[in-house]
């Protein structure tokens, strides 16, 4: 299958790889760009890189094993971290962990049955202070509570239409 | 414009350099803003009448520390870079900002993005960078954007680019993304890491940085903190500076508070003019009702713990004895450390009595066999040793024996590793099984099943 991006995501490309002193250098942010488009980060689009990137496709697959970020694996439709380290914890960030999982009938780092999320935990999240914290994609969320995890979620399931065909990506 | 929330209440006996705009209502983080308030006027000063030495001798003048970690002395750094190579020279700021319980970068990225522009430019300056780099962690990706639009702001003001100012002097400022791996904050393995690698650190001697960095190029890599206090060394002079504070721990800090404490939050505070008891109760207003203190991290969960009531006694550097409490404890790099332990990114978790002890150890535990890079053995299969034995005590499978055996696991660890990571694993586990023993030889007697229906869990 050819692998193709969009005009976006190819201009932004090729505008990053000449900041660098090296062009390798480039690897994350593209790597970024791609998993954001595409979700995931595919076999053809770690050789796409390599390619663009003049290096070996071993290179790229080494940089997206490493980095718990990159993921060759679909997830839900949004991405929801919530932080497990000690002053999360030490303030219920177990307890939250398991509200957001119920919410969406889903165990840890799998597709939700309607492919609405994938929970996970992440390492702290350099916001302890507001600790029980988590992300939903790219927002942060303090000082949580179960019912403040309830209405993300009802906003979540109101903004993300279910997969018409569940588990299907998982 | 992006916005975060502010904290409304500032301590008055804070002494707020680095975040005295942060916080305010009426303060943005546009170009203008920060212009507003005397932005950039040090940088612009410093580009047209002094010469990178007298910068270089300032911060050495300010006898300035490292806010990353290790507090190693930010003027003596800079002067071991080797600018003979020929090479290029490049400069990194480390926003990476993992040690569990530390949070202060994400305020002065969020609230105050120019002072950093700042700070690095002048740094870059002084050092005669080719390049300059934020690497900062892909958890924080509205601070990525928000840096990446103020150095366009700033870029169209010609204060980073081609020619600065029309000094001669070129530099380029780009952000880069980590991917959620705490390691690419070692500093070694945050070059690995743009040099578009795994993040595998590399061994010291020979790969200093200041030698051997980025591309194997001399490269300065200095905390976020760190290099925003080099626009106020500069603007105030580096003498001046070490003023403020006390003797070999100079300037403010910004200390991140959290746990099981009423008040959580960071505070910035003149070093060693206050203590970790003022820190805890007088600023982060105690502990919750009702509940007592059992265990204080100093700085960062890797920092060796201490247990309450335990007494520090000894004599300092300069020869007077100490007899310290927890509470005593000089808010410095000094104090902590002539109480075994550090106070190195400037986190403090506080541990009440609420919590099983062993739980909080496999909950740190956790954490650093996650980010173990791998590289060296020790470091790889001892933290997740660590990680199963500690976790298996907290799930109802605690052994009597298991105190001897996590204490000889922590031993083989530090000193036999690639980098710091080794220690970082290491000290946890060997401070809690030393300080807590009991409790860990104790843990064997619970009731299994108890142990594993618990509802309340840190593991
Ligand atoms: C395992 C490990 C993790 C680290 N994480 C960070 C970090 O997140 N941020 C940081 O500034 N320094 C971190 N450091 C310290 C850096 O290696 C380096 O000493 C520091 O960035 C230098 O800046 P400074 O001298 O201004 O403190 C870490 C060190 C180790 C060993
Ligand atoms: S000590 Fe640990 S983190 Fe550091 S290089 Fe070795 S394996 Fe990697
Ligand atoms: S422990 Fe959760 S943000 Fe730091």
């Amino acid at each position: 299958m050819a692998f193709d991006l969009s005009q976006e995501t190819l201009s932004y490309i090729d505008g990053i790889i000449p900041k660098y002193p090296q062009k390798r250098s480039a690897i994350m942010m593209i790597l970024h760009a791609i998993q954001k488009e595409k979700g995931l980060l595919s076999l053809e689009a770690q050789e796409w890189v390599a390619e663009k990137l003049e290096i070996q496709p071993i290179q790229v697959r080494e940089v997206v094993t490493f980095y718990p970020f990159y993921r060759e694996k679909p997830i839900g439709k949004r991405h929801i971290r919530v932080c497990r380290t000690l002053s999360c914890a030490l303030n219920g960030g177990y307890k939250i962990c398991d509200s957001f999982k119920k919410q969406f009938d889903t165990e840890l780092d799998e597709v939700s049955p309607d492919g609405r999320v994938t929970v996970e935990f992440a390492e702290c999240l350099a916001s302890c202070g507001t600790a029980p914290v988590a992300m939903v994609d790219d927002v942060l969320y303090e000082n949580l509570t179960d019912e403040q995890v309830a209405e993300i979620c009802e906003q979540i399931k109101k903004d993300t239409p279910a997969s018409s065909n569940p588990g299907s990506e998982s | 414009m992006n916005s975060v929330n502010k904290s409304t209440e500032i301590h008055p006996d804070e002494r707020r350099i680095i975040l005295k705009y942060a916080d305010n209502a009426d303060f943005d983080i546009s170009i203008d803003c920060y212009k507003k308030h005397g932005g950039y006027e040090v940088m612009k000063k410093a580009y047209a009448s002094s010469t990178p030495e007298q910068l270089c001798q300032e911060v050495m003048d300010s006898e300035i520390r490292g806010r990353g970690g290790a507090g190693f002395p930010a003027g003596m750094k800079w002067k071991f870079l080797d600018r003979k190579s020929g090479k290029p020279i490049y400069l990194i700021c480390n926003a990476d900002e993992s040690e569990p319980g530390t949070f202060k970068d994400r305020q002065i990225i969020h609230k105050d993005p120019h002072q950093l522009i700042e700070g690095m430019m002048i740094t870059a300056f002084a050092i005669n960078a080719a390049q300059a780099f934020i690497y900062i962690r892909e958890e924080m990706p509205l601070g990525a954007q928000i840096l990446n639009e103020a150095i366009e702001e700033a870029r169209k003001e010609n204060l980073v680019g081609d020619n600065i100012q029309g000094s001669g002097f070129s530099c380029d400022l780009i952000v880069h993304r980590g991917a959620a791996a705490y390691i690419c904050g070692e500093e070694t393995g945050l070059i690995e890491s743009i040099e578009g690698k795994r993040a595998y650190p590399r061994i010291k001697p020979p790969y200093f940085p200041a030698a051997l960095g980025l591309y194997m190029c001399p490269t300065i890599v200095n905390n976020v903190e760190t290099l925003c206090n080099v626009k106020h060394i500069v603007e105030m002079g580096g003498k001046e500076y070490a003023s403020i504070g006390t003797p070999g721990n100079t300037g403010t800090r910004i200390w991140c508070l959290s746990g099981h404490v009423r008040n959580p939050g960071y505070y910035e505070l003149e070093n060693g003019k206050f203590t970790y008891g003022d820190l805890i109760y007088k600023f982060g207003g105690g502990l919750r009702e009702g509940r007592a203190l059992q265990a204080l991290i100093p700085g960062g969960s890797s920092a060796k713990v201490w247990r309450a009531g335990e007494r520090f006694a000894g004599k300092l550097r300069g020869g007077e004895s100490f007899d310290w409490g927890i509470e005593d404890v000089p808010l410095d790099f000094d104090g902590p450390m002539a109480a075994g332990s550090m106070s190195g990114s400037g986190a403090v978790i506080v541990v009440d009595d609420s919590v099983d002890i062993v739980e909080v150890l496999a909950n740190i535990n956790a954490f650093y066999a996650h980010e173990s890079c791998g590289q060296c053995t020790p470091c790889r299969e001892g933290s997740l040793w660590m990680k199963k034995i500690t976790t298996r005590m907290a799930n109802g499978g605690a052994r009597e024996e298991d105190a001897d055996l996590l204490a000889s696991i922590g031993e083989q660890i530090a000193g036999r590793t690639v980098c710091a990571h080794g220690e970082a694993c290491a000290w946890p586990t060997q401070s809690f099984v030393a300080k807590f023993r009991d409790k860990f030889i104790d843990k064997a007697k619970e009731d299994p099943e108890k142990a594993k229906s618990r509802e309340f869990r840190l593991i």
